[in-house]
């Protein structure tokens, strides 16, 4: 089954269709969606200006990561459902929806970005935790992270707009 | 004395008129205004959550105050600007739209109070200040801040 057919298939599913005609419950989906960016967002840049050296600049990097880590996970989490119900709420119109799929693309780099962060750079984090200006690889995993990220959020943004949508002919083939 | 004669030079404005003419004039605007709201969230929400004694800690709050101001003004520079620009775009719907006057006002009491309350609050010895004050005063600032953004989403839905 091809992904397509996947998107077709949920999308005949009862839930995407009572979320799909659904009055309240997806503009409040929705609005969960957009002030969760508050959380996540706004404390993954405030992480990410630490790492720059930007701001919070007297707390140790470790701290500001311990402490506003488990915020922003959380702020993640609810990130992922509420936005796997707005999927779940028109699949096959999300899926070749091109903003939609940027998104996708940069969510993924977002994440490999952390990883790389989490498994090699952070690793010297005891050398730096107190540099107001942390070294060059964590002050890069700090800017690429905000480029990504915003580039998540406007992509998201702009599924909204249906300009290059595909036409309707297509949806049928 | 009604604004709505202002509004309506608002929307036919050069600047309302251009913003309507254009496709992605105003998405591009509201996404300037979506990354400045992710940015003035997480240092309203720093300094919050250490008012609530979670996050980095009731005794962080005057340096995270200091540390966070510059990105808390230059971001609600970039809200208050994008937001006026969304606004002379559409100003006589919003005029009539409650969701609208619901946002403005709960900005402006966001605004009196962190300049006020909250800000003598995190800037005060934590010790001369009650644990319960400043939860009080850090839970009324994020409620403020919640109406102001569940309001503004919700101009979207009309």
């Amino acid at each position: 089954m091809s992904p397509l057919e996947v998107c077709r298939w949920l999308e005949g599913t009862r839930g995407s269709i009572a979320l799909h005609e659904s009055i309240w419950v997806y503009p409040i989906v929705e609005s969960v969606h957009v002030l969760t960016l508050c959380l996540f967002l706004g404390l993954t840049v405030m992480i990410d200006l630490r790492l720059l050296g930007a701001s919070l600049s007297a707390t140790p990097v470790s701290r500001v990561i311990r402490r506003l880590g488990p915020w922003m996970l959380a702020g993640f989490a609810v990130m992922v459902v509420s936005g796997a119900m707005l999927f779940y709420a028109a699949p096959v119109k999300t899926y070749l929806n091109i903003f939609f799929r940027l998104k996708m693309t940069f969510l993924l780099m977002a994440g490999l970005n952390v990883a790389v962060f989490h498994f090699t750079t952070s690793r010297t984090m005891p050398r730096w935790d107190l540099d107001m200006r942390p070294p060059i690889r964590a002050r890069l995993a700090g800017g690429v992270s905000l480029a990504l990220w915003a580039a998540v959020a406007v992509c998201g943004r702009m599924i909204a707009y249906n300009w290059f949508d595909k036409i309707p002919t297509a949806l049928t083939r | 004395m009604s604004v709505l004669p202002l509004f309506t030079w608002f929307e036919h404005s050069w600047i309302g008129e251009g913003i309507r003419a254009s496709r992605w004039l105003f998405p591009v605007i509201e996404s300037v205004h979506l990354l400045a709201l992710a940015v003035i969230g997480g240092s309203v929400l720093v300094v919050n959550l250490s008012l609530l004694g979670m996050g980095l800690g009731r005794r962080s709050a005057a340096r995270l105050w200091h540390d966070t101001w510059p990105w808390f003004a230059g971001s609600l520079a970039l809200m208050l600007g994008s937001g006026f620009l969304l606004f002379t775009s559409e100003a006589v719907k919003l005029y009539y739209h409650e969701a609208f006057w619901v946002k403005m006002s709960a900005l402006l009491l966001s605004l009196v109070f962190t300049a006020t309350v909250q800000r003598r609050t995190a800037l005060a010895d934590p010790d001369r200040v009650t644990a319960w004050r400043s939860r009080a005063v850090g839970l009324v600032s994020l409620l403020l801040w919640f109406v102001v953004g569940a309001a503004g989403r919700w101009i979207g839905f009309s």
